[in-house]
């Protein structure tokens, strides 16, 4: 469904991705790995068109991505920011439904409130949230928040970048386990980026290992303990010596 | 250090600056032919717009009010003590509305605005750009420079010149309670010198500069707030330079009118 092909990126002299190749297929839940400062989000982003590429394809079901209608582009994707993203000035309910208050989704703002509750009910949180500011919640639930607004619209294709990222170990559990049951629920093609391993055993069907601007290695997650890659065992098992520096 | 190559480095001194500000003339003229296209190609934000009606132009009413009063105030002691000196005293009405229509109206809520409305456009949407919340609005198919561009630009054009209005009127209120009060005017008197006194361009011009003013103050600050560096230290410095920038704007923007519109 998501092909990328010979993706390279650079900052100035600092040359992040450097022929990243990759597909994920359609209803698959992929989680790429790597350590910090690797260039994950910034493969995701450029997968959105938030970052333009310097060299390569990205396509989605064969549509090159960046090329013609760009809001029907993304009307297909969903994303969980890291640290959320919540719009501040907006009630919690008005960031849930977004889309569906505005654009080709538009809804009465009733309606819009009702499907908003709905999808906040089905992240496990109650109604009386629907009405607080982002600012007046907990860094757990403004994730859940996060990743309602991410499925309101149903799309078919969910990113989730580092979504345990800043939670204690108990929500970061909740957090994993609301998206496998989600992505499975939906049928949703979806790409996760983290570096919890926890994680990545709770949501990943396959995993891929971004590591020099490169994919490493990629396989099944039942693979993952036994891949004989030795940037993979580094990583999984948190070895300071291996191939990858520890100081970076 | 041969002559040849101190003569380089003082000209490299003066071009990259130079170029940098020409770069960023550049970047901002750009930016504002991308609002103004945005401006005329829905969809459009109405609720958006409102709010930024409200923040900008009513809650902007209080610090342009007594900005206004203190300075009309304080321009006709200047007027008396000045004019005194030649037996002009009886000039004050006249002098006041001139100043404050023409001048000192539109400047000074031109540069309020920028205090309170630049500054605050660019942390916000620097704050926004650096959470992320940009990208968010880009991945819900909606353009950032749709939904917070082109509500601040339109509702700072809208409101300033009301506000220049207001100011006007308070900052002669101003001189007409000092010169009633203190100086010994006759109240009516001094109105009706006022009134006689002033003409309709220099009420269209205060208004257009208004405008002009208003426009520059949420352009720059959604200019740097979108094109804010990462982190705290980013937003600081999209806030310093956007009101920087928006006060220079303002007074180079004020001088070029007041050639256009009063040159003899």
């Amino acid at each position: 469904m998501i092909e990328l092909r010979g993706i390279h990126k650079a900052f100035g002299e600092n040359r992040v991705l450097q022929g990243v190749d990759l597909d994920i297929p359609r209803g698959e839940s992929l989680v790429v790995i790597g350590g910090s400062g690797t260039g994950k989000s910034v493969m995701l982003k450029c997968i959105l068109g938030l970052v333009a590429p310097d060299a390569g394809v990205i396509t989605v079901d064969g549509q090159e991505a960046g090329k013609g209608d760009r809001d029907a582009f993304l009307a297909r994707f969903g994303m969980l920011f890291q640290g959320g993203a919540l719009f501040d000035s907006l009630h919690v309910w008005e960031n849930v439904a977004f889309r569906l208050l505005r654009g080709t989704l538009k809804r009465p703002r009733e309606e819009a409130r009702e499907i908003a509750i709905d999808k906040l009910r089905r992240v496990g949180l109650k109604p009386q949230v629907a009405d607080l500011y982002p600012a007046e919640l907990s860094g757990g639930m403004q994730k859940r928040v996060g990743l309602a607004r991410a499925i309101a619209a149903e799309p078919e294709i969910i990113f989730f970048d580092e979504p345990t990222t800043g939670l204690d170990p108990i929500m970061a559990g909740v957090i994993n386990d609301l998206i496998r049951e989600i992505v499975v629920e939906m049928g949703a093609t979806a790409m996760t980026i983290t570096h919890d391993m926890t994680s990545v055993r709770a949501i990943a069907d396959k995993v891929a290992m971004l590591h020099d601007g490169v994919i490493q290695w990629t396989g099944p997650v039942a693979e993952l303990d036994t891949s004989g890659d030795p940037y993979v065992d580094q990583f999984v098992h948190g070895r300071a010596e291996g191939p990858i520096e520890a100081v970076r | 250090m041969s002559l040849q190559s101190l003569t380089a480095a003082a000209l490299a001194g003066t071009g990259r600056p130079v170029l940098i500000w020409l770069a960023s003339v550049g970047r901002i003229t750009l930016f504002f032919a991308r609002t103004l296209g945005h401006m005329v190609r829905p969809p459009f934000y109405p609720r958006e717009f409102l709010q930024s009606l409200i923040g900008i132009g009513y809650l902007s009413l209080p610090v342009v009010g007594l900005t206004a009063l203190f300075t009309g105030g304080a321009l006709a002691l200047q007027i008396f003590a000045g004019g005194s000196r030649f037996n002009a005293e009886a000039v004050v009405p006249q002098i006041v509305a001139i100043g404050m229509v023409r001048e000192l109206g539109p400047v000074l809520v031109g540069l309020m605005i920028a205090a309170r409305v630049t500054s605050s456009i660019a942390a916000e949407i620097a704050t926004m750009k650096v959470t992320e919340q940009i990208d968010a609005l880009v991945t819900l198919s909606t353009h950032p420079v749709k939904y917070l561009v082109v509500p601040r630009v339109l509702a700072a054009l809208i409101t300033v010149p009301l506000l220049v209005a207001v100011g006007d009127i308070i900052g002669i209120f101003g001189g007409y309670l000092v010169g009633t009060l203190r100086l010994g005017f006759n109240p009516a008197t001094y109105l009706q010198s006022t009134v006689n006194f002033l003409e309709f361009w220099d009420i269209a011009s205060s208004l257009i500069k208004g405008a002009a003013f208003g426009g520059i103050a949420a352009l720059m600050g959604c200019f740097y707030g979108m094109n804010s560096a990462r982190g705290a230290q980013g937003v600081g410095r999209a806030t310093k330079a956007s009101v920087v920038a928006a006060a220079v704007l303002i007074l180079a923007a004020n001088f070029l009118l007041t050639q256009a519109f009063f040159s003899v």
